[in-house]
């Protein structure tokens, strides 16, 4: 895969055809890994020997955490390029990323929200990874309010891009000054039991993290091809208007 | 150098000119200084342990309080085309911005301080430790009212959303901050305010050029 290939899909429409074959691919191989996985993690691999059943959550709740976190990455990246070399499609991929990447963040503060309960007996501990998960979440909805915020599409996209990078750069300050003051008030929060994991949990928790991240490339695509077909609708409706006017 | 010192001097002379702008800031803050003892009681040893951290909360939310005005009234009048055109680097006029802001919203918050102490019964050593912390916060609580401004200028509303777009940005200061009797924390509470004011001339001034276009 050299630098030129991922430069020839700069193209839109050859970025279209590309998209049109890979997106069944990508969605029909991250639920087959996903079923996959999540089939071992509920009924084969066993039971925390500490936490018991409810451990079972870790193989939604870690990769949506994981995928979060690397959507921001990717969303800044985009930004990044798109500023820096002016890629047509990168702008869009911002848009893409941005609502699929809070869907994950959300959906790891709900599952550690529902894993907190019987485990630390409450809905909601300020512990110092949730909390960075939240703050995570904050930035993703600063990001897509600010897309919309402005009349002028592109304009809007460019400003959140640039949030976005400035987020980027804040992110690992947060996270460290989130576990400074979590490790200051409260001793040693809970892990998944010890410091390592052991292979019959690993399996699944793979599997299902490889199925959550090609179901992100997939919907990523779908949305990049619809936000494509939704700039070209755009387009012909101001060429018509300009023909009729 | 002479010319941020004039564009810092600009922008402080338009605040004077407009005292609303930096007094509106500091009288939420007294505000929300005031505030509290009525919500949670008037006892005095829980109002002294809260107080650090309602002085910066009220400090967080005020500084919210410029963003809107920062840049719109220059953008209105064409005074940002013309210094742009004129070939200023829109990141000087972003890192003068954020001094400006500094200096006339972070100063007077520094004298209120100790009036809001004073109400909420914070001991003086404590509010000793915590005037520095507050001096570097502002710095960077400005940083990030200038990329907010330049982010959402020329949008259409957006009062709510500078909040959300600000706040968990701001949370390593306020964190950090709030805690003048804790080893170390004063010294990170100035590091953090100082990446944020790294950057922030870069990102509103690549924000600014664009909002032109």
């Amino acid at each position: 895969m050299a630098a030129t290939d991922f430069h020839a899909l700069a193209n839109p429409l050859r970025f279209q055809r590309f998209a049109t074959i890979a997106t069944p691919w990508l969605v029909l191989a991250g639920l087959g890994f996903l079923a996959v996985g999540l089939f071992i993690g509920l009924f084969v691999a066993p039971p925390d020997y500490l936490q018991g059943e409810v451990v079972r959550i870790l193989y939604i709740h870690v990769p949506s955490a994981w995928f979060a976190l690397g959507g921001y990455l990717g969303m800044a990246l985009s930004a990044l390029a798109a500023r820096v070399w002016r890629h047509p499609l990168a702008d869009l991929s911002v848009r893409a990323i941005a609502p699929v990447g809070a869907l994950f963040a959300f959906l790891c503060l709900v599952t550690g929200s529902i894993w907190g309960r019987p485990t630390w007996g409450t809905w909601w501990v300020w512990d110092g990874r949730l909390t960075s998960m939240l703050v995570l979440f904050l930035l993703y909805l600063g990001v897509i309010a600010l897309i919309h915020l402005h009349e002028d599409k592109a304009k809007g996209l460019k400003m959140a891009g640039y949030l976005a990078i400035v987020g980027t750069i804040n992110l690992p300050i947060i996270k460290f000054s989130v576990e400074w003051w979590n490790t200051l008030h409260q001793p040693a929060s809970i892990r998944i039991s010890g410091s390592s994991i052991h292979p019959e949990m690993l399996t699944p928790l793979l599997l299902s993290a490889m199925g959550f991240l090609l179901l992100f490339a997939g919907i990523v695509l779908i949305r990049m091809r619809a936000l494509i077909a939704e700039q070209r609708l755009e387009a012909r409706a101001l060429r018509r208007a300009a023909r009729a006017g | 150098m002479s010319l941020l010192r004039r564009l810092v001097g600009r922008d402080l002379s338009a605040m004077a000119a407009s005292p609303g702008e930096w007094l509106m800031p500091l009288a939420f803050f007294l505000l929300v200084a005031m505030l509290l003892p009525f919500a949670i009681g008037p006892e005095p040893r829980l109002l002294a342990r809260l107080a650090p951290g309602i002085l910066w909360v009220g400090a967080l939310l005020a500084s919210l309080m410029p963003v809107s005005t920062l840049f719109a009234r220059d953008s209105a009048d064409g005074t940002l085309d013309q210094l742009l055109v004129r070939g200023v680097a829109a990141e000087t006029l972003a890192l003068a911005r954020m001094l400006a802001l500094w200096l006339g919203f972070g100063a007077p918050l520094l004298l209120a301080a100790p009036l809001a102490a004073l109400l909420l019964g914070m001991e003086s050593d404590v509010l000793l430790r915590l005037l520095p912390g507050l001096a570097a916060g502002a710095l960077g609580l400005s940083a990030l009212a200038v990329v907010a401004a330049s982010v959402t200028l020329g949008a259409r509303g957006g009062g709510g959303l500078v909040a959300l777009l600000t706040i968990p940005l701001a949370i390593p200061l306020l964190l950090f901050g709030s805690r003048p009797m804790e080893a170390g924390a004063l010294g990170l509470a100035i590091a953090a305010a100082l990446v944020l004011a790294a950057i922030a001339p870069f990102a509103a001034g690549a924000a600014l050029r664009a909002s032109r276009s």
